[in-house]
């Protein structure tokens, strides 16, 4: 395939092409959400997140001086001040005294009123409003303008979500999660993997089926009867049915099969001679597999250790269902569901709060991706 | 705070520890008991037998009690419960499935669980067959492969929050900062709540897995196509089959074992999606799968046990061929070993 594609420049060109439009299909949603946690949180509801190197333009409404403020000046009467109390950085563009047509005027334009009333607003904000009349009434003239604002990046979404909004103890929460229900399972599996590998027993291959059975049941046959026992635990020996204890469990349950599933096939696939010389050498099957069989397992338990942590870290479901919603307990994707619901608009929250739990994965995903990639093709590519 | 840090720091000893000492402490049991040193021939050669048969069972022991408490026993229990009313106790006989076909609800999630089924990995596989031949040939094609595979470690709510700020919508005449709505807009159209189209938002919430998954069947497909010998390609080359026939004629075939295993694990994943629908419409606008479904009503209204034990059975239905499958593949494989 390769000879027959460097025929043409155009042909080249063209795989170029798509593969560009692929990745930026790809990357694009998630740069968003980046490019957005970093931005001002009013300037990710005035315009879209591919303008943020951009101004942004918003129309906003103030109110002149009011009469109090008039000064007398060549037998005309002014009213000066600033749009823009706070100073900042802001620049108006354009300006109107109807909300139907917000920016008739463009800054520094001197606009006709009527009755002989003019009004000038400079691109600093500052305005002079001026009538050959007296000012009157106590509130100030209604106008309309738009203002541009440079583009403004900050860490402050992080320090809101982190600290006020609860991420950061969910995520401390994730973490007492993860950590255990991905060591506890490689253990118990790495045992069992070797038993069905390479030792001899009735109903061997029997409980090797009942594995590859059990690997594609859902997780949803599971839930009631679980929550079930949990509750029944807990109300027999009088203690919180939605523990972390309880999670651990669940998850070194959910993820055994697949353990067992890849580490046996990769465990039975170690050269014979080495098992047979050390037992000739009098070594117990535990010492094999203790001296042996793990450290030459390696690859293979570092792959699941990353399936298991990502699908742990990842999982909302079962957190759901085990674990209680108080600070406490609660995980960061079952968080960021809460947050969807209670700061529905707030996308500086949303998008901040996503990428913090999406954060760890992408690490561990970027400098694991090596075993990563070889657990999923041994895991998968079976009956190839 | 540090308490929990402390806590999580002591199971993890104490579970790792405890695992060790059992696994260590019944090895060392069994040959205390049936001791094949220090003994007579004959009692040494009979001892030996009798480890070697208690042996395989102290191994996988531990595995085997949590795979039967979290998996065989729910799986019977599930069974058992969907002929029993909302508490468990009382038997209904079939009334669960009865209410299950002539509820609207769950006939749109069954429709709506057979278009995700019909589309998803189909599109998954597809687009990751593509992408893994365009990228084969390029010189940057493991970065990009790198950065398309990179939603598979995104959670399924993150990736909803990230397609739901794609599709955020806002008035008409406002700015719109959900980029497909500044598209169209951009393009003279009019902006739309993607997700409360019915039946069209399925596909909006299709369009997440599909992005997560991509990733996963191109980079299986990928390795499958190196797999491929060069000598049929290079034969195919001299024959004068053009970059077309050589993909459908020479290389699809080769790999079609591969191309099912993806598309059946994918199947797997959309049979039980949920999070997706539930962080993005909760299965309102028509939008509801059998997975949100039973999640919801395992706690609607303090909990109907019944019946959400009962769509868990259709979902388990749904995997049963493809579990057949996987075990008789796996036999033919190991089939003397």
């Amino acid at each position: 395939m390769a000879g027959s594609s460097g025929k043409s420049m155009v042909g080249r060109f063209g795989v170029h092409l798509a593969v560009l439009f692929f990745v930026a299909l790809w990357t694009v949603p998630t740069l968003g959400i980046l490019v957005s946690s970093l931005r001002d949180k009013d300037q990710i509801i005035a315009s879209g997140w591919w303008t943020a190197l951009t101004s942004s333009t918003r129309t906003e409404a103030g109110r002149l001086g009011t009469a109090a403020d008039q000064v007398e000046k060549d037998g005309k009467f002014q009213i000066v001040g600033n749009l823009f109390e706070d100073g900042g950085s802001r620049q108006i563009v354009a300006f109107g005294t109807r909300s139907q047509e917000p920016t008739r005027y463009k800054a520094g334009e001197v606009a006709d009123l009527g009755d002989g009333e003019t009004l000038q607003v400079n691109e600093d904000g500052s305005y002079i409003y001026a009538s050959p009349k007296a000012f009157e009434g106590e509130r100030g003239r209604r106008v309309y303008y738009s203002a541009s604002s440079p583009p403004k990046f900050t860490t402050q979404n992080y320090r809101t979500v982190l600290f006020s909004e609860g991420i950061g103890r969910s995520f401390l929460n994730s973490l007492t999660v993860t950590i255990p229900a991905t060591v506890i399972p490689i253990l118990i599996a790495a045992f069992a993997a070797y038993a069905l590998a390479w030792m001899r027993f009735p109903g061997r291959a029997l409980l090797i089926a009942v594995i590859i059975g059990l690997l594609v049941v859902p997780l949803q046959m599971s839930l009631i009867p679980l929550l079930k026992l949990y509750n029944g635990v807990g109300t027999f020996f009088g203690v919180p049915s939605k523990t972390y204890l309880g999670i651990w469990l669940a998850h070194t349950g959910f993820g055994l099969p697949f353990a067992i599933y890849l580490l046996r096939s990769y465990i039975a696939g170690l050269p014979r001679e080495i098992m047979e010389s050390a037992r000739i050498d009098g070594a117990s099957d535990f010492e094999i597999f203790v001296k042996i069989v793990l450290p030459l397992s390696f690859p293979v338990l570092a792959s699941f250790a990353i399936f298991q942590f990502l699908w742990v870290w990842n999982d909302l479901l079962v957190a759901m269902v085990f674990l209680g919603t108080e600070a406490d307990q609660i995980v960061l994707t079952a968080k960021l569901n809460a947050l969807l619901g209670s700061r529905g608009g707030d996308w500086e929250i949303l998008t901040t709060s996503a990428f913090v739990t999406i954060i760890v994965p992408l690490i561990v995903f970027f400098s694991l991706q090596r075993y990563f990639v070889r657990g999923l093709l041994a895991g998968s590519v079976k009956g190839g | 705070m540090a308490a929990q840090i402390f806590s999580a720091v002591l199971v993890v000893v104490i579970g790792v520890g405890g695992c060790v000492a059992y696994f260590w402490g019944a090895n060392k049991l069994l040959d205390l008991v049936f001791p094949a040193h220090g003994v007579s021939g004959a009692a040494a050669v009979d001892n030996l037998r009798r480890q070697g048969l208690i042996r395989p069972w102290l191994f996988i022991g531990p595995a085997m009690l949590i795979l039967v408490v979290y998996l065989i026993y729910p799986v019977i229990d599930t069974l058992w419960l969907s002929f029993h009313d909302r508490s468990g106790q009382n038997f209904i006989g079939l009334a669960n499935y009865e209410w299950a076909f002539g509820d609207r609800e769950f006939r749109n999630s069954i429709l709506n669980n057979v278009l995700w089924l019909a589309v998803v990995p189909a599109a998954c596989t597809f687009l990751g067959l593509i992408i893994a031949v365009l990228t084969d040939r390029i010189w940057w094609g493991t970065i990009a492969k790198s950065l398309i595979f990179l939603p598979l470690a995104i959670s399924f709510v993150g990736a909803s929050v990230i397609w739901k700020f794609i599709y955020e919508y806002k008035g008409e005449g406002q700015t719109q900062i959900g980029i497909l709505n500044a598209i169209v807009t951009g393009l003279g159209g009019d902006p739309h709540v993607w997700i409360s189209i019915p039946f069209w938002n399925n596909f909006f919430l299709m369009v997440i897995l599909i992005w997560i998954q991509t990733g996963f069947a191109m980079v299986i497909l990928s390795s499958a196509l190196r797999g491929i010998p060069e000598e049929t390609i290079e034969a195919a080359v001299i024959d004068g089959a053009n970059p077309f026939q050589i993909f459908w004629k020479i290389m699809v075939p080769q790999i079609w074992g591969t191309i099912a295993v993806v598309w059946t694990t994918i199947t797997i994943l959309v049979l039980k999606v949920f999070d997706i629908v539930l962080t993005m419409t909760n299965g309102q606008w028509n939008s509801q799968v059998l997975a949100n479904l039973m999640f919801d009503w395992m706690f609607r209204g303090g909990g109907d046990f019944g019946r959400g034990a009962t769509i868990a059975i259709i979902i388990m239905i749904a995997v049963i061929p493809i579990m057949v499958w996987n075990i008789r593949q796996a036999n033919k494989e190991t089939g003397g070993h």
